[in-house]
């Protein structure tokens, strides 16, 4: 039984050809694929645990043998803080409860169609490059209210919420529109960083007011070392950070409040255009071009090879570092200078907030187990535990008593004290993602010298303005 | 035997139909789909209709990914298509003829294989590979030869109108490989007495490459056409990877898939990217179709 095509030569070498060309046509828009399952099911109902009985030890009502699953992010941190210090603790606490770790370096990559399936996973720490918009998951009642947990006593003294336990201002940084729906753990401080034996060999301190800033800039500039950067490709924000911080010092943290809240104009306000200004001058004096096309990364490397002076970023930098910090570098921070005396804040303010974001899952199986989880984490033995694994202080005013922290952290911690009242935080980044990427672009712009501070502000200000009519965006305001 | 025809064709289709319809046209029906609604990627989405596409009117960055697709459109085949055809006819007929055949150029064994080479890579690893020959500083392998001379480093993917053309030489350099692989199989299917008579008719290398060559390739080059125009509508790998601030700088080298990337997984409005795929669909669509009508003309038969 041999069978043949009627006509073997109709299927000439050229016929081929074109019949692939043509599939290949049909093939080729791939991004127009997006995801296959996408949207069916998205608002099944997950069956969920029931509740436990509420005891001491148990306020939250935990059902003592649910399954807990825990999605890490395995970035800066690791996962050994979950799997050697938080999940023992769960386990310890509820011993007969199964505790599924799972980590990734693609949040969104992992938990996307898991979401839209319907069976997220109980708790979820979200961060890194691939993280899920908190916003849209907001807006989709994805997130689970951590108002119980916040209100819930403490586990090492009961009389004490759990709130009561935090860095004030922690509730806060993870709200949306006055409702908590994130933890985050980690005490953050922004500034600018230089290295303590650089200066130190050099004979420089560190500046607190304008003209001593830019005097100390033209020295380095003389000794060959470029005074100031960041980098442009991928790390824009870094350097927008400092801009905005440098506008709550010139006009208050009304500024801020005002940008995040989208208020018409916000970004034109005087203080923001003046602190444009004012970097604008710096990346054009005193900024090596190249930057623009390195990923932070490279420049940190450069800082840590001595050819760089001061490199904004928060205090993760000393850590992320650590393999090619030479030794007796000793990270320090240096806040924002003021610009004048006629600033709002004194030279000592700074941005300090929670960063690593973690959620519980308002549609997984058992959310109370989430809720619990993150209440062993802000435990002592919880907060002790990370920042001994991670070497970062958490949001747990208890956690990092004593603890020796290495020079960058020890100084940023310091700074923060010197701070006191004057600490404020920026959240339009997290609400609106389009925003941060006009401004990151922006901020490149501006600091490499293609546009002035006018057009910048300008720029922004008209995409802010555009997001503030787009019905189809969530808001957030605070 | 012709009773069992129709059985036998539907048992060989049935497998590849289905993964296609089920891998391929599902997918896009459904992009179609949720292009219409306001989906965010987590739970049920919303129909609103044409609004995702009225959107798209007053998007800049889409205009500007339009724009850099209309310059790739023309930039990216004529430029390899050029510097492919030169080469395989080098290396196939460009060289002495011996006993009656046209043989290639010294060593174009050679050479077929190391042109060949960046189509083995894997794209991302070229988009990382020229990250390093574009670096703008002393550490770059094109600025660190500059700057050893003396001369200021180029910034290649930072100045604005200089950073789209160092991502089109760098698909260029990727693709020319394979295009001289398929027209060195086009030409090594032309008879040799076709150019043998033309030398004895005194043609150059000149004449015979435009009267011969090119004629009867024509085939060829226009399957290499409509490939490239559809690898022009693509560009993603490259642009993510290499370009500065995806797709930057201020999105002077953003193409669609990268603006659909960013509206689906980082802005999370999978609605609106998905409507950007629709669009980019079309394009895509509409110029295979118009090259196809366009370059359609009598073959030569031999």
């Amino acid at each position: 039984m041999s069978i043949t095509p009627d006509n073997p030569a109709d299927l000439s070498r050229r016929t081929v050809l074109r019949r692939a060309a043509a599939v290949g046509l049909l093939a080729t828009p791939a991004a127009g694929l997006l995801s296959a399952c996408a949207t069916s099911g998205g608002d099944e109902k997950n069956e969920q645990v029931a509740d436990g009985t509420k005891s001491a030890t148990n306020p939250l009502g935990v059902a003592e043998d649910a399954p807990i699953e825990v999605v890490i992010f395995n970035g800066g941190y690791g996962e050994k803080y979950a799997t050697d210090v938080h999940q023992p603790l769960y386990k310890k606490a509820f011993p007969k409860a199964e505790v599924k770790h799972q980590s990734t370096q693609a949040v969104s990559t992992v938990l996307q169609p898991r979401f839209a399936a319907g069976n997220p996973p109980e708790f979820v720490n979200n961060s890194g490059e691939k993280l899920i918009d908190f916003g849209s998951l907001v807006a989709d009642g994805q997130l689970a209210d951590l108002t119980e947990l916040w209100d819930a006593p403490s586990v090492d003294d009961p009389n004490k919420k759990v709130r009561d336990t935090v860095v004030p201002g922690t509730v806060d940084v993870g709200s949306f529109n006055g409702k908590p729906y994130v933890l985050y753990y980690v005490s953050t401080v922004f500034g600018i960083w230089y290295s303590g034996k650089l200066f130190k060999d050099n004979g420089w301190a560190p500046a607190k007011d304008w003209s001593e800033f830019t005097a100390l800039l033209d020295k380095i500039k003389a000794k060959g070392i470029t005074p100031y950067g960041y980098a442009g490709a991928n790390a824009a924000y870094y350097q927008w950070n400092v801009i905005l911080t440098h506008a709550a010092k010139i006009g208050g943290t009304d500024v801020l409040k005002n940008i995040d809240n989208l208020e018409d104009g916000a970004w034109q306000q005087d203080a923001v255009k003046q602190a444009a200004e004012a970097w604008a001058e710096i990346g054009a004096k005193y900024v090596d071009k190249s930057f623009e096309g390195l990923k932070h990364t490279d420049v940190q490397l450069r800082q840590n090879q001595y050819k760089l002076a001061f490199y904004p970023s928060g205090d993760w930098l000393e850590g992320e570092q650590k393999k090619d910090t030479p030794s007796g570098f000793e990270y320090q921070l240096m806040p924002v200078p003021s610009l004048s005396a006629s600033d709002k804040l004194p030279a000592t303010a700074l941005r300090a907030t929670a960063g690593e974001g973690y959620f519980v899952s308002a549609k997984s199986k058992n959310p109370k187990g989430g809720l619990e989880y993150m209440r062993q984490m802000l435990s002592v033995a919880g907060a002790k535990g990370f920042t001994e694994v991670v070497k970062a202080p958490t949001v747990v005013t208890a956690g990092s008593e004593g603890f020796a922290f290495p020079p960058g952290v020890a100084s940023s911690q310091a700074a923060l004290k010197a701070a006191g009242q004057d600490v404020f935080n920026i959240y339009f980044d997290g609400w609106y993602k389009e925003l941060d990427t006009e401004v990151r672009t922006a901020t490149n712009e501006l600091m490499f010298g293609r546009i002035k501070a006018d057009a910048f502000v300008e720029r922004i200000q008209k995409r802010a303005d555009a997001i503030k009519k787009d019905s189809s965006i969530a808001k957030f305001t605070r | 035997m012709r009773h069992g025809k129709y059985p036998f064709v539907i048992g060989f289709l049935f497998v590849p139909v289905t993964l296609y319809v089920v891998f391929v046209i599902a997918p896009y029906a459904q992009a179609f789909q949720i292009s219409m609604t306001n989906w965010r990627g987590l739970s049920a989405p919303q129909w609103v209709g044409f609004e995702n596409f009225r959107r798209l009117l007053d998007d800049t960055n889409f205009w500007k990914a339009v724009q850099h697709h209309g310059v790739l459109l023309l930039a990216l085949p004529l430029i390899t298509i050029a510097i492919a055809l030169f080469f395989s006819f080098l290396l196939n007929v460009g060289g002495k003829s011996s006993g009656g055949q046209r043989q290639g150029v010294w060593g174009s064994k050679f050479y077929r294989v190391v042109f060949f080479f960046p189509q083995v890579l894997a794209v991302a690893i070229i988009a990382v590979l020229f990250q390093m020959v574009y670096r703008p500083n002393e550490s770059g392998l094109i600025n660190g030869v500059l700057m050893k001379l003396g001369f200021d480093p180029v910034l290649f993917l930072v100045r604005p109108n200089l950073a789209l053309w160092s991502i089109i030489a760098v698909l260029v350099w990727q693709a020319v490989g394979f295009y001289v692989v398929l027209f060195s199989a086009g030409m090594a299917s032309i008879p040799g007495e076709i150019y043998e008579a033309a030398e004895v008719d005194g043609a150059s290398r000149v004449t015979l490459f435009f009267r011969v060559t090119l004629p009867l390739l024509w085939d060829t080059l226009q399957v290499a056409w409509v490939y490239l125009g559809i690898a022009a509508f693509d560009a993603f790998a490259i642009v993510s990877v290499l370009s500065v601030d995806g797709g930057g700088p201020d999105g002077a080298t953003t193409v669609l898939a990268m603006e659909i990337y960013r509206n689906a997984f980082v802005y999370s409005k999978y609605g609106y990217a998905s409507a950007m795929g629709v669009a980019l669909f079309f394009l895509t669509l509409t110029f295979a179709a118009l090259t196809l009508r366009l370059t359609k003309r009598e073959s030569v038969e031999y």
